[in-house]
């Protein structure tokens, strides 16, 4: 038994009032979550402008890019790139995008903002570990950055990294000696922070919950991280062995991925033995679960944004838990569907085939029940909701491509495609993005105090909206027709006629990108400019709306949160209003 | 689902299960403060850590297998004897550990006896040295083993099965490391409030030394076997 006096007087921490203490290395919950987003805003940024670059390779080929001679002159003399630098760009924005972005914005960054405020605590269980978690991610940022300054630029092997090549040094190509050095110390390092906050997000799930705050009243969106958090526990313990193996491999002369007899720039590699398969199988034991580490925090979000612009209950809230475990759980029984065609046998690839075709029905539970959520609702149409709506959409069109895939027959004409890029990119690059755009929008209020600009928002959502749609939707044209990914530009005689639709992709991943400035813009200008927020402006009933916007340095000004409701009581007649907040003690019956 | 708000009645019941059920209005086992209890925490959070630790040498094993039947070339070769030794002065720090753990857990019923707690106090720590002094020696004997292994020419990169030897033992080792600093942490605290065991991170620090016990045996194990 616990003296709860002396619990209250071991408060987490005291609120600082250093600038240092305060805003840089804070403990604080919220300002780690605002650090993890600024992170991840500057990271797509970054990952935007290689797509640019590349798109605009493959669309024109022989056009010099300016200034990218600048940054690269081997790479780029005279500003076009060598297919080599294409690969070195390609590597980054993906790393970029996966690593830093999706697996930072919808978790890191809004899980440490709003899962201790949502379950009623004061901050993280640990938060010492939370701002190491943050800096340490910070740290991998920079060794990663730091690739693009090394004398041959950064790795050309993807964001997969697959052995040999990543494995032998130098000898291998450009970007494979200190580049993909760098690459690999990074990752490691950045699995060590996605530890470090993994255990955070659960521990603090499971112990600081506040009264009244059973499981089956916590937000979808917190259970999103919860179980996101586990995934990401396991996942990021297999992939730190992986780098660990890898660097060893690279530096120390060992041979876990290396073959025998490999010859690489008229060298004979002095390894032996080693099995190029066994990194794809660590690294896709990782991989695959990584894509429910980026999708399943926006699924969250959008669980929980959603009811409350289409002001009734989410349906069937029980259900949508079971299927992100049931997701979480079967995310680690289908990595072999990547390695298709890697030689594995017909009876493996089935073994692997059938728990991912298994793997889209709890997915498409949870689609249907967002879709019955919203079916005859009063919806609320503001920058969030849309976004909501959208994540429903590209998710839908990028999970669709899945089912084709998930099937070996298929998938060994289809891989390696832009058939591939353009379902990735939907159903885990968009669609967690239109997640991280809905919790903008939906929380930017609590986070600064201020509204963001609603008119620029719904402008910002439909250019975005046809914009991706215009850039991914033809790739799947481009897959059935056999145009390979990963080329610098289309010589052969059957990639020629593709080359328009290449083009029109091109202007529209231009114009996309154009307009996330008007997300840019309004997110500086409503900072400060912005209509003061009131505390509950969305009507909203969960406990971020039980506190002032922004929330006090211990989320809720020494008040101690009593939980008596879920988090879904919308569409009910109380006082006037048609919600029930999470803390109003009234007695709901159904009538 | 067309629903009414009612005033709260006399008669609510204590459901805590349902979504949009009345509460349970009495606090949880756990969840009664809003900060946690510190050592309940700690304990969850070393949980949640050594799932991740097992999780990681569980990769490193199946790298192993996979390595091992890849190729032909994996060379098998004698353990260090001193590494059973090791493994005894490990278990050994395992008992200690515990023989501290009872003397703190009795010291809050022997407070009212002058000069008792006191004892109870200063053996308690006395067997935590002790735990870190065997933890200590046991790192030592490793060097011991690897030195042992290099006198006859297996160094990290010279085959697989040296690599894995390497790797398995230094990782352990890096861990216990880890662990002698958090028994230096825990020991500050425990001097510093007299011995109260619940805000130390005793019972955390128990639960990761304990796990690096078992981790070690299991490497051993596995390592007589597939060398």
């Amino acid at each position: 038994m616990h003296d709860t006096s002396a619990a209250h007087a071991a408060h987490q921490h005291a609120a600082p009032t250093g600038f240092i203490r305060k805003h840089i290395f804070s403990l604080d919950h919220k300002v780690i979550g605002k650090q993890y987003y600024g992170l991840a805003l500057l990271a797509v940024f970054i990952g935007m402008v290689l797509s640019w670059l590349m798109r605009i390779h493959l669309g024109w080929p022989a056009w010099p890019i300016p200034l990218l001679d600048k940054l690269s002159a081997v790479g780029a003399p005279q500003g076009v790139m060598t297919p080599e630098y294409y690969l070195s760009l390609m590597t980054m924005h993906g790393t970029i995008m996966v690593f830093f972005v999706l697996t930072n914005a919808p978790f890191a960054a809004f899980g440490n903002y709003f899962l201790p405020i949502q379950i009623g605590a004061e901050d993280m269980a640990f938060p010492r570990f939370n701002m190491m978690s943050f800096w340490v991610t910070f740290t991998a940022f920079l060794v990663m950055m730091a690739a693009f300054f090394v004398s041959d630029g950064p790795p050309i092997s993807g964001w997969t990294a697959y052995a040999p090549l990543s494995a032998v040094g130098g000898d291998a190509g450009p970007g494979l000696a200190l580049g993909q050095t760098l690459w690999a110390i990074s990752i490691a390092i950045f699995c060590i922070a996605s530890l470090l906050g993994a255990l955070n997000f659960i521990a603090t799930t499971l112990d600081l919950r506040t009264k009244g705050m059973s499981l089956a009243r916590m937000p979808l969106s917190s259970w999103a991280w919860f179980v996101t958090a586990v995934i990401s526990l396991l996942a990021f313990a297999v992939l730190l062995p992986a780098c660990i193996l890898l660097i060893l491999d690279r530096v120390a002369g060992t041979s876990f991925f290396i073959p025998a007899g490999l010859i690489l720039s008229d060298k004979l590699q002095p390894h032996s033995g080693g099995s190029v398969l066994l990194w794809q199988h660590l690294f896709w034991f990782f991989g695959h679960p990584e894509v429910y580490i980026a999708i399943l925090p926006s699924i969250g979000i959008v669980c929980h944004i959603l009811p409350v612009f289409a002001r009734k209950p989410l349906l069937g809230p029980r259900a949508a838990v079971g299927c992100m475990i049931a997701t979480g759980f079967l995310s680690y029984m289908v990595w072999g569907h990547h390695m298709f065609v890697s030689g594995m046998s017909p009876f493996s690839a089935n073994l692997f085939s059938v728990p991912t075709l298994v793997i889209t029905i709890p997915m498409t539970i949870l689609t249907l029940l967002l879709i019955g959520s919203v079916y005859g609702a009063k919806m609320r149409f503001t920058a969030a909701s849309l976004f909501c709506l959208g994540f429903i959409s590209v998710f839908i069109s990028g999970g669709i491509s899945g089912f084709f895939l998930a099937q070996p027959s298929i998938d060994i004409y289809l891989h390696a495609t832009y058939f591939v890029v353009a379902h990735f990119h939907f159903v885990m690059a968009v669609a967690s993005l239109f997640g991280v755009f809905a919790g903008t929008y939906f929380w930017f209020p609590k986070m600064f105090g201020r509204m963001m600009n609603e008119g620029l928002g719904k402008l910002h959502f439909w250019l975005t909206f046809i914009g991706v749609y215009c850039i991914f939707m033809p790739m799947h044209y481009l897959g059935l027709a056999g145009n390979v990914r990963r080329y610098s530009a289309f010589v052969d005689d059957y990639l020629i006629p593709l080359i328009p639709v290449h083009k029109f992709i091109t202007i529209a991943a231009l114009l996309t990108g154009a307009a996330q400035f008007i997300f840019l813009f309004n997110l500086i200008w409503s900072r400060f400019k912005g209509p003061v927020a009131s505390e509950n402006p969305w009507e909203a009933t969960s406990l971020e709306w039980s506190t002032t916007s922004p929330p006090p340095f211990d989320n809720f000004g020494g008040r101690h949160m009593v939980v008596y409701n879920g988090p879904n009581e919308y569409g009910v007649e109380n006082n006037g209003t048609d919600f029930v907040m999470q803390t109003s003690p009234e007695k709901i019956a159904a009538s | 689902m067309a629903t009414t708000t009612l005033p709260p009645g006399p008669d609510t019941t204590l459901d805590d299960q349902g979504f949009g059920k009345p509460p349970e209005l009495t606090p949880r086992p756990g969840h009664a403060t809003q900060s946690g209890s510190p050592s309940q925490k700690s304990e969850t959070g070393m949980l949640v850590a050594v799932s991740a630790i097992g999780m990681s040498f569980a990769a490193f094993t199946s790298a192993m297998f996979v390595r091992q039947d890849s190729s032909t070339d994996w060379q098998h070769f004698q353990l260090p004897y001193v590494l059973y030794f090791n493994t005894l002065i490990l278990m050994a720090s395992s008992v200690t550990l515990q023989l501290s753990r009872q003397r703190f857990a009795v010291i809050p019923d022997a407070r009212h006896a002058a000069g008792s707690a006191k004892v109870l106090l200063a053996n308690g720590i006395y067997w935590l040295y002790l735990t870190a002094a065997l933890g200590l020696i046991f790192v030592l004997g490793q060097i011991l083993a690897w030195r042992s292994l290099a006198a006859h020419g297996l160094y990290l990169a010279t085959n697989p099965s040296s690599s894995f030897f390497y790797l398995f033992s230094a990782l352990h080792a890096v861990h216990l490391l880890g662990g002698m600093g958090g028994l230096f942490y825990v020991l500050r605290k425990l001097i510093r409030n007299g011995g109260v065991a619940e805000t130390s991170g005793l019972s955390a620090f128990s639960i990761y030394w304990h796990f690096m016990d078992l981790l070690w045996v299991y490497l051993l194990l596995l390592l007589a076997i597939r060398m």
